[in-house]
């Protein structure tokens, strides 16, 4: 994952997808993933308005469908 | 909020399919804090002399850099996190040190797609670069059968590509590329390379002709016809899993637009390292007036990205000249930037094989085209003057 103004690009080797994450706030979230028990933890600690999570959690789900994040 | 995040399943083909709609596209015209697409030609010197050379390679250049600078200038690519680069030349294969630059950039995270005429390629280097990770293939080939191609690229040029293809598929390698630069006598026979693209598991990889390099000398002969190029914007438009690197954003013009980001990419998010560590702004513009600075420069590579005066201009909003009034400027953008260049068009002006023909007129009216670096051997390049019989 590279950092970029509107946010970050991410590169999967195997698939060769290329990734715009374009937020700086789901860029943080995607690197906290691994600090909490769950993606509802990593959430309620990234305070993101929860007005917003609906879209973030697509976002996070776009990322898995592309084999970038596993679900644990 | 709109989507968050856009997925692009083809970056090595530059093909950002949703990021116009997005907006995206102008925050990659201001640029990216290092490109998504790195061309590096690693040396001049070539076992060939196609006559449509963007790089007029064939001789190596003394002053090419040492192994010792190009692990320094890996080592800050994968500083830059580049994701990955796509080697060529000349020859890349020829430089003694190439196998050992290919293990050095993939030990180092930078993935590399490199790309060849197949010579060094036989079935152990196959069956290497089949374990490898990280690494993708090339093979160039303009001509569906020896005739067609080897009047380009030399006598003996296709069974060359052929055989190298073969190994590639019997290693297992998986899905390599097979590259086809379009020209007035192979892009009938797309069709043609599509199927061997399948009967090797490769990908078919179409690329734009521009006059660059010993292809400013062959452009008059080589470049497609208008009603080619308008048969080929439909095909592609059926064809949408066949690569292009985005570089026939010109026929965009002609209605839908092709997959791809319809913009130049050059100094924004595309850009090529030359073989003495020039940087200029994209592969086809080999010539002093978009050359914007060396790795060997104070800061490096990363100095020049982020800091030349040349590619800031480049990523500053374009003047639509000469295109301002047509009705189509917002699909095409101008088309290319090299392809006006070395046919003596003005930047702003229309691309030379604009679908609307406003290109033509300026370019039989050009006076003074300009000439790029040659590397050719001393004895002129030439085509073949008709093509051979079979047998």
């Amino acid at each position: 994952m590279r950092p970029e103004p509107f946010g970050a690009l991410a590169y999967h080797y195997e698939n060769r997808r290329l990734n715009f994450l374009r937020a700086p706030e789901l860029v943080a979230l995607v690197e906290s993933l691994d600090q909490h028990p769950s993606v509802s933890a990593a959430f309620a600690a990234s305070g993101i308005d929860p007005r917003r999570w609906g879209s973030f959690r697509r976002a996070l789900t776009a990322l898995v469908a592309s084999d970038f994040l596993v679900a644990a | 909020m709109t989507d968050l995040i856009i997925n692009e399943p083809r970056p090595d083909d530059l093909v950002l399919s949703q990021a116009k709609q997005s907006g995206l596209a102008t925050q990659m015209k201001q640029g990216l804090d290092a490109p998504i697409c790195l061309t590096w030609e690693l040396t001049y010197a070539c076992n060939l002399q196609c006559v449509h050379c963007l790089s007029s390679s064939g001789r190596r250049d003394p002053d090419e850099l040492t192994t010792a600078e190009c692990e320094a200038l890996i080592d800050e690519l994968a500083r830059m996190q580049v994701f990955y680069i796509n080697v060529g030349g000349g020859e890349p294969t020829i430089r003694n040190d190439f196998w050992h630059l290919l293990r050095y950039a993939v030990d180092h995270g930078v993935g590399v797609k490199f790309s060849t005429n197949g010579s060094r390629i036989d079935a152990q280097v196959a069956a290497e670069l089949a374990a490898m990770d990280y690494v993708d293939v090339q093979i160039s080939i303009d001509g569906a059968d020896a005739d067609t191609n080897d009047r380009i690229r030399g006598e003996g040029s296709y069974a060359t590509a052929i055989t190298a293809m073969e190994h590639l598929a019997e290693a297992g390698f998986g899905e390599f590329k097979i590259s086809v630069v379009m020209t007035r006598h192979n892009i009938e026979q797309v069709e043609t390379f599509k199927a061997m693209a399948d009967r090797y598991g490769a990908q078919l990889r179409l690329t734009r002709f521009r006059p660059s390099g010993r292809g400013a000398d062959s452009w008059h002969e080589l470049h497609p016809t208008d009603p080619q190029q308008r048969a080929l914007y439909y095909w592609l438009l059926d064809h949408p899993e066949v690569l292009t690197g985005d570089s026939f954003f010109h026929l965009s013009a002609l209605g839908e637009a092709l997959p791809g980001l319809n913009m130049c990419g050059a100094g924004r998010v595309v850009c090529l390292i030359d073989p003495v560590g020039d940087v200029y702004a994209c592969p086809f513009v080999l010539h002093d007036e978009f050359r914007a600075g060396s790795v060997r420069d104070t800061g490096g590579f990363a100095h020049v990205w982020q800091e030349s005066e040349r590619f800031a201009e480049l990523r500053e909003p374009q003047s639509a000249g000469a295109c301002a009034s047509c009705g189509h400027f917002d699909a095409c953008q101008g088309g290319c930037m090299a392809a006006k260049f070395f046919t003596g068009i003005p930047l702003d002006g229309p691309d030379p094989e604009c679908v609307l023909g406003h290109g033509e007129p300026l370019v039989q009216a050009a006076t003074e085209r300009p000439q790029g670096s040659d590397h050719s051997f001393r004895t002129s390049v030439q085509l073949t003057s008709k093509p051979r019989s079979a047998g």
